[in-house]
C-alpha cells in the first residue's frame, strides 16, 4: 500500500517535472524568471528606500518589464544586517535581488562578524543618488550657514540634531559639521526620515540633514527651509541653498539607491535584471520622480558599479574611523 | 502541580539570568548626559523577571499561592500523550516545510490529524487535506503575491506560475 | 459651509459606479485579508499597491482605503472566531470576544464588533471632516516626551488586566518588555540580544509571532487538553431576527462605543502611536468605568465594543498626520503614503491646498466605505459562525495550518514560525500554572515605543527626567498615568484597612 502510494507520487512528480522542462524549454534562449522574484528591501515599510522600491515594482508591473512579478519583502533588521546575511545565504540564487542604501557599506564595516563581502554581490544597477541638505525651522531666524554656526555655538551641547539611525548617514553628516565648524551638536537618532522631519516641523529639534523627499511637504508649506546642500553643485529645486563647497568646505555626500543581486547569480539572470532596471531608469515615471525629489546620478551597472562601491566603501570606512565607530 | 510550579519557576529563573548576562553585552549602566545604555532596559527587566521567580519560589515554600497548594496532577497521563503527539506532529510539519515545502507538508499534516487523531472518514480527510493547499496557493501566491516556502518541490510550481501569472 | 461644498463634491466623485465598485471590492477583499491570522491591513495595502495603476489616483486611494477599512473589520473576526488577533490592533478584542464565542455568543460578538466599528469609523470621519487642520497642530506638538507619557498612560490603563497572582503578572509584563528589546538598539545602533547569533533575531520579535503562538497554538493545545480533544465549540444559531436583536443590543454598549471612538481617534492622530495603543487603552478604560469590571475577560460585550470602536476610529485618525503632515501614523498609512508618492501627489501641509479634490474624495470614500464594510461584514457573519460548527478535530488542524502560514507571511522567514511554535508550547505550559499571558502580549507591542521615546527624551534633556513633567502636554499626561498606576494600590490599601478595623 505504502509502496504503491510512493510509486504513484513519484510518477506524478516525474510527470510534472517533464512538463516543467517542456514549458521552460521554450524560453531557454533568453533567460527569464521562472517564479516571482524576491525583491528584498533592506529597510522598513514606509521609509525612503521602501517607497522607492515600491515605485520600481509598480513601474515594472505597469509596463510589463518582467513576466513574473517582483515581490517586495522588507528585512530592516539590524540596519540591514538581516537583509545582507539573507542575500549572502542565497548564494547562486537567480530569483533574489535587493534594493540597498548606504547601510550596504556601513553595516558590514560596523559588524565584521556578519562576514559579508559586498564586492561579491551581483552589480545590477545604481538607480539614483539621493541628496542631503541642512534644514532648520523657518521661525528660527537662521538664514544661512553663518547664522547656523553662530546659533549652534551659542547653544553648545543643547543644540539638537535629529537624524535617522545611529552610525549612519545623518550622524556622519553631523560629525562633519561638528568638526568643520568647531560645534558640539547633540545627535538624537530616530527611526525614519519622516519622523525626523516631523521633529523639526514641531520644533522638537533644532536642525536636520534630511533628504529632500522627506522635508518637501514642510518646505513647500513654508515650515522649514534648507540653508545648505551636501552636493557638488546647487540643486535646481533649492537654488538659494549654497553647497558646502561654495562655503569653503570640500565635502559632498550622497545616498546611493542601487539594486544588487545575490552573490554568484548566473550571468544570464544578471543580464536580465540589468535590462529590467535600465528600462525602469529610463521610464517617464522614474525620471519624473528623480526630478521631483531632487535625486541625481546616472544609471551605473557592471564593473562601473563595482568600482563605485569600492570607492564609496573606502570613504565610509574612513568616516566611521573618524567618529570612532570602528 | 506543586512540583511543576517549582520546576517552571526555576527554569524561568535560569532563563532570566541568561537574559541578564546576554543584555550585559551592551552597556547596562547610566551614561552621564545620555541616559541609560543600550543593555540597561533588557538587563533590569530580566532582573525583574528573576526577582519575580524568587518571589514565586518563596510563595511556593510558604504554600501561599493556589497552584503551589494544589494536589492535582500537572497533566493527566492520557492527556499528556495527546498533547505531545499534537505538538510533535506540528513540529514535524514545520520541519518538513524546509524539505518538501508548505504544499506537501500541510496536506500530510491535515491527513494525519483528521484521519488518525480525529478518526474522520478517509473521504472527509482527503478532501479537506487536498483542498486546503489549493485554496492557499490561489489566495497567497496568485491573489496576494506572497510566496510560501517550497523546499525541493519548487520546480513543480514553475508551470503553475506560467499559467496563472 | 465651504467644507460641506467640498465634501459634497467629494461624494460626487466617490459615488461614480467605478468607484463604488472599487469600494465594494476593496472592503470584501480587506475583510478576508484582515480575517486571516497574520495578515493585516498592512499586507493588504502593500500587496495591492501596484495594481492601483490601473485606475486614476483618486480611485486608487479609494480602493486602498476600502481595503484598510475592510481589514480593520476583518481583524475582529479572527480575534473572536479563532481567538487569534490577526493584527496588533485587534489584540484587545480577543480578551472578551473569544470567551463570548466559546459561550455560544459568537454572533453577538461579531455583530457588536461590526456595529461598534461602524460607529467608531463614522464618528472619527466626522471629526476628521470638521477638525483636520487644528488637530494636525496637536499631532505636531507631540514630541518624544509626549509619546513616552502617552505610553505610560497606555500601561496604566492595563495595570488591572493581569491575573490574581501578582508575581506572575509582573513576570509576564517584564518578559514581554524584555523580549521587545530583541533586535537593534536604535539609539546606539548596536544589535542586541541576538540569541545564538541567528540572523532571524535581527528584526526583533514580531508581536504577531508571540500572539499567534500563545493565542493560536497555545490556546488549541489548552482546549485539546482540557476537553480531551473531543469538543465542539458551543454553537451559535443565526437568524435574521437574532441579527436585528443583536444590533438593537448595541445601545446597551453605547457608552463604551462612544468613549472608544473618541479615545481611539485622538490617540490615532498622534504619529507613531497608531491604532494599537488606542484600542488597548479603550479596553482598559471600558473596564475601569464599567459597573461590572470583574466580568471583563469572561465575555463582557463592552470589552468587544470599546476596542473595536477605538481601532476603527484610530485608523481614520492615523490618516490625519499622513495627509496633513506627510507622516505615517501607522505602518499601513506608511504604505499609503508611498502610494501617494507613486501617483505623483505630495502628502504634507500643501495637500489640502493643492489637491483638494483628491483629499475630499478620500474623506467622502471613508464615509461610503464604512457603510459598505458594515453591510458586507453582516452578510458574511452567518458564514463565519457556521465555521464554528465544524468538529474540533477538523477545525484544530486547520487553525494550526493558518497559524503556521500566518506566522510566515509577514516576514517571510521560517525562523519566526519556529519561534511561534516555541512560544505556543511554552506559553501553554506556563498558562497551566496561572501565568497570565495578556500582559506579555501587550508589553511586546508597547515596549519598543516606550523605550525609544524615553531614551530619545533623555538624550535631549541630558539625562534629566524632568523633561517628562515640565512640558505643557507631557506633564499632565504623566500625572494622570501615575494617578492611574496608584489607583488600584490605594483601593487595595483601603480594602485592607476596612477589613482590619
Amino acid at each position: 500500500m505504502i509502496r504503491s502510494l510512493y510509486i504513484f507520487r513519484a510518477s506524478i512528480i516525474a510527470l510534472l517535472a517533464t512538463l516543467a522542462v517542456c514549458l521552460s524549454g521554450v524560453a531557454l534562449a533568453d533567460w527569464a524568471p521562472k517564479k516571482p522574484v524576491d525583491f528584498i528591501i533592506m529597510a522598513g515599510k514606509g521609509g525612503g528606500a521602501d517607497k522607492m522600491a515600491r515605485l520600481m515594482q509598480s513601474v515594472i508591473e505597469q509596463h510589463g518589464f518582467s513576466s513574473k512579478p517582483f515581490v517586495p519583502i522588507n528585512k530592516p533588521g539590524g540596519s540591514g544586517a538581516e537583509a545582507l546575511v539573507h542575500l549572502k545565504q542565497k548564494q547562486g540564487d537567480d530569483h533574489t535581488i535587493m534594493v540597498t542604501l548606504n547601510s550596504f557599506y556601513t553595516t558590514p564595516l560596523r559588524q565584521p562578524g556578519l562576514d559579508v563581502d559586498i564586492s561579491t554581490f551581483a552589480p545590477i544597477g545604481r538607480m539614483a543618488e539621493d541628496t542631503f541638505l541642512l534644514w532648520v525651522h523657518s521661525e528660527s531666524g537662521i538664514n544661512n550657514v553663518d547664522d547656523f554656526v553662530a546659533a549652534a555655538k551659542a547653544a553648545g551641547n543643547d543644540w539638537v540634531m535629529a537624524g535617522t539611525g545611529s552610525g549612519q548617514e545623518d550622524q556622519l553628516l553631523t560629525t562633519f559639521l561638528n568638526k568643520a565648524y568647531g560645534l558640539d551638536i547633540k545627535y538624537v537618532p530616530f527611526k525614519g526620515g519622516g519622523a525626523v522631519a516631523k521633529q523639526l516641523a514641531g520644533k522638537h529639534c533644532n536642525s536636520t540633514v534630511n533628504n529632500p523627499s522627506e522635508q518637501l511637504g514642510f518646505y513647500e508649506a513654508g515650515t522649514t527651509k534648507a540653508i545648505a546642500a551636501f552636493t557638488p553643485e546647487r540643486l535646481p529645486l533649492f537654488p538659494d541653498a549654497p553647497t558646502f563647497r561654495e562655503l569653503g568646505q570640500d565635502y559632498v555626500y550622497f545616498m546611493q539607491r542601487s539594486v544588487v543581486g545575490a552573490p554568484g547569480m548566473s550571468a544570464e539572470a544578471e543580464a536580465y535584471y540589468r535590462n529590467v532596471f535600465a528600462q525602469v531608469y529610463a521610464s517617464d515615471e522614474w525620471q519624473a520622480y528623480m526630478q521631483k525629489k531632487s535625486l541625481r546620478g546616472g544609471f551605473l551597472t557592471g564593473g562601473a558599479l563595482k568600482s563605485y562601491w569600492a570607492a564609496e566603501k573606502a570613504i565610509h570606512e574612513q568616516m566611521l574611523k573618524d567618529i570612532g565607530e570602528i | 502541580m506543586r512540583r511543576a510550579e517549582l520546576i517552571m519557576a526555576l527554569v524561568l529563573a535560569v532563563f532570566s539570568a541568561y537574559l541578564m548576562w546576554k543584555s550585559a553585552e551592551l552597556p547596562i549602566g547610566w551614561i552621564p548626559g545620555k541616559g541609560p545604555g543600550g543593555g540597561a532596559f533588557p538587563f533590569w527587566l530580566a532582573a525583574g523577571m528573576f526577582g519575580c521567580c524568587v518571589w514565586i519560589v518563596v510563595r511556593w515554600i510558604r504554600r501561599s499561592s493556589p497552584v503551589s497548594n494544589s494536589t492535582e496532577r500537572y497533566m493527566k497521563a492520557d492527556m499528556r500523550r495527546i498533547v505531545i503527539v499534537v505538538a510533535c506532529s506540528l513540529a514535524a510539519m514545520i520541519g518538513s516545510i524546509h524539505i518538501i515545502g508548505v504544499y506537501f507538508s500541510v496536506p500530510l499534516f491535515l491527513l494525519f490529524y483528521m484521519r488518525f487523531l480525529g478518526a474522520h472518514r478517509w473521504s472527509t480527510s482527503l478532501s479537506i487535506g487536498l483542498l486546503t493547499p489549493v485554496v492557499t496557493f490561489f489566495f497567497f501566491e496568485i491573489a496576494l503575491h506572497i510566496t510560501l516556502p517550497k523546499g525541493y518541490t519548487e520546480p513543480l510550481f514553475y508551470p503553475l506560475y506560467d499559467w496563472f501569472m | 459651509m465651504e467644507t460641506l461644498d467640498l465634501l459634497s463634491q467629494g461624494f460626487g466623485l466617490v459615488l461614480q459606479p467605478l468607484n463604488i465598485a472599487l469600494i465594494i471590492g476593496g472592503c470584501a477583499l480587506g475583510l478576508f485579508i484582515g480575517a486571516m491570522p497574520g495578515l493585516g491591513s498592512v499586507n493588504g495595502v502593500a500587496i495591492l499597491l501596484p495594481m492601483t495603476f490601473l485606475v486614476p489616483p483618486a480611485g486608487a486611494i479609494i480602493f486602498l482605503a476600502a481595503i484598510y477599512y475592510g481589514a480593520m473589520y476583518g481583524g475582529a473576526i479572527s480575534s473572536i472566531m479563532l481567538g487569534i488577533p490577526g493584527a496588533s490592533t485587534a489584540v484587545a478584542t480577543t480578551f472578551d470576544g473569544r470567551p463570548m464565542a466559546l459561550k455560544g455568543e459568537a454572533d453577538r460578538a461579531l455583530i457588536t464588533a461590526a456595529g461598534a466599528s461602524f460607529i467608531g469609523g463614522t464618528i472619527s470621519v466626522i471629526l476628521f471632516t470638521l477638525f483636520a487642520p487644528p488637530l494636525a497642530e496637536v499631532a505636531l506638538a507631540f514630541g518624544t516626551a509626549e509619546e513616552f507619557a502617552l505610553m505610560m498612560l497606555a500601561f496604566a490603563t492595563f495595570v488591572g488586566l493581569g491575573g490574581d497572582d501578582i508575581p506572575k503578572t509582573f513576570f509576564s509584563i517584564f518578559i514581554g518588555l524584555a523580549l521587545s528589546a530583541v533586535g537593534l538598539d536604535i539609539i546606539s545602533g548596536e544589535p542586541r540580544l541576538i540569541f545564538g547569533d541567528l540572523p532571524g533575531f535581527f528584526h526583533g520579535i514580531n508581536f504577531l509571532v508571540l500572539a499567534i503562538g500563545i493565542y493560536g497554538i497555545g490556546e488549541i493545545l489548552w482546549t485539546i487538553e482540557s476537553s480531551g480533544g473531543k469538543v465542539t465549540i458551543s454553537q451559535a444559531n443565526i437568524t435574521v431576527r437574532r441579527i436585528m436583536d443583536n444590533l438593537r443590543g448595541l445601545a446597551s454598549s453605547a457608552k463604551a462605543i462612544i468613549m472608544g471612538s473618541f479615545l481611539g481617534y485622538f490617540v490615532g492622530i498622534l504619529p507613531a502611536a497608531g491604532a494599537t495603543p488606542g484600542s488597548i487603552m479603550a479596553y482598559g478604560v471600558a473596564k475601569t468605568i464599567s459597573k461590572d469590571p470583574d466580568s471583563f475577560g469572561k465575555g463582557n460585550v463592552d470589552g468587544v465594543a470599546a476596542p473595536e470602536a477605538a481601532n476603527n476610529a484610530a485608523s481614520t485618525g492615523s490618516m490625519l498626520p499622513m495627509l496633513t503632515l506627510g507622516i505615517p501614523g501607522s505602518p499601513t498609512t506608511a504604505i499609503l503614503l508611498g502610494g501617494m508618492v507613486i501617483w505623483g501627489l505630495e502628502p504634507g501641509p500643501m495637500l489640502f491646498v493643492d489637491h483638494q479634490d483628491f483629499v475630499w474624495a478620500l474623506i467622502a470614500s471613508l464615509y461610503v466605505a464604512n457603510v459598505f464594510a458594515l453591510l458586507i461584514n453582516l452578510l458574511f457573519i452567518p458564514g463565519f459562525v457556521s465555521v464554528l460548527r465544524m468538529p474540533f478535530t477538523i477545525l484544530a488542524p486547520i487553525i494550526f495550518v493558518l497559524c503556521v502560514i500566518g506566522g510566515y507571511a509577514p516576514t517571510q522567514s521560517m525562523h519566526d514560525v519556529w519561534l511561534m511554535l516555541v512560544f505556543g508550547v511554552v506559553g501553554y505550559l506556563m498558562r497551566k500554572l496561572d501565568y497570565p499571558m495578556a500582559p506579555a502580549v501587550l508589553a511586546i507591542v508597547l515596549g519598543p515605543l516606550a523605550e525609544t521615546s524615553m531614551r530619545q527624551s533623555l538624550l535631549i534633556s541630558d539625562g534629566s527626567f524632568m523633561i517628562f513633567f515640565s512640558r505643557p502636554i507631557s506633564g499632565p499626561i504623566m500625572l494622570v498615568a501615575i494617578a492611574l498606576f496608584l489607583l488600584p494600590l490605594i483601593k487595595r490599601l483601603r480594602e485592607r484597612g476596612g477589613r482590619t478595623t
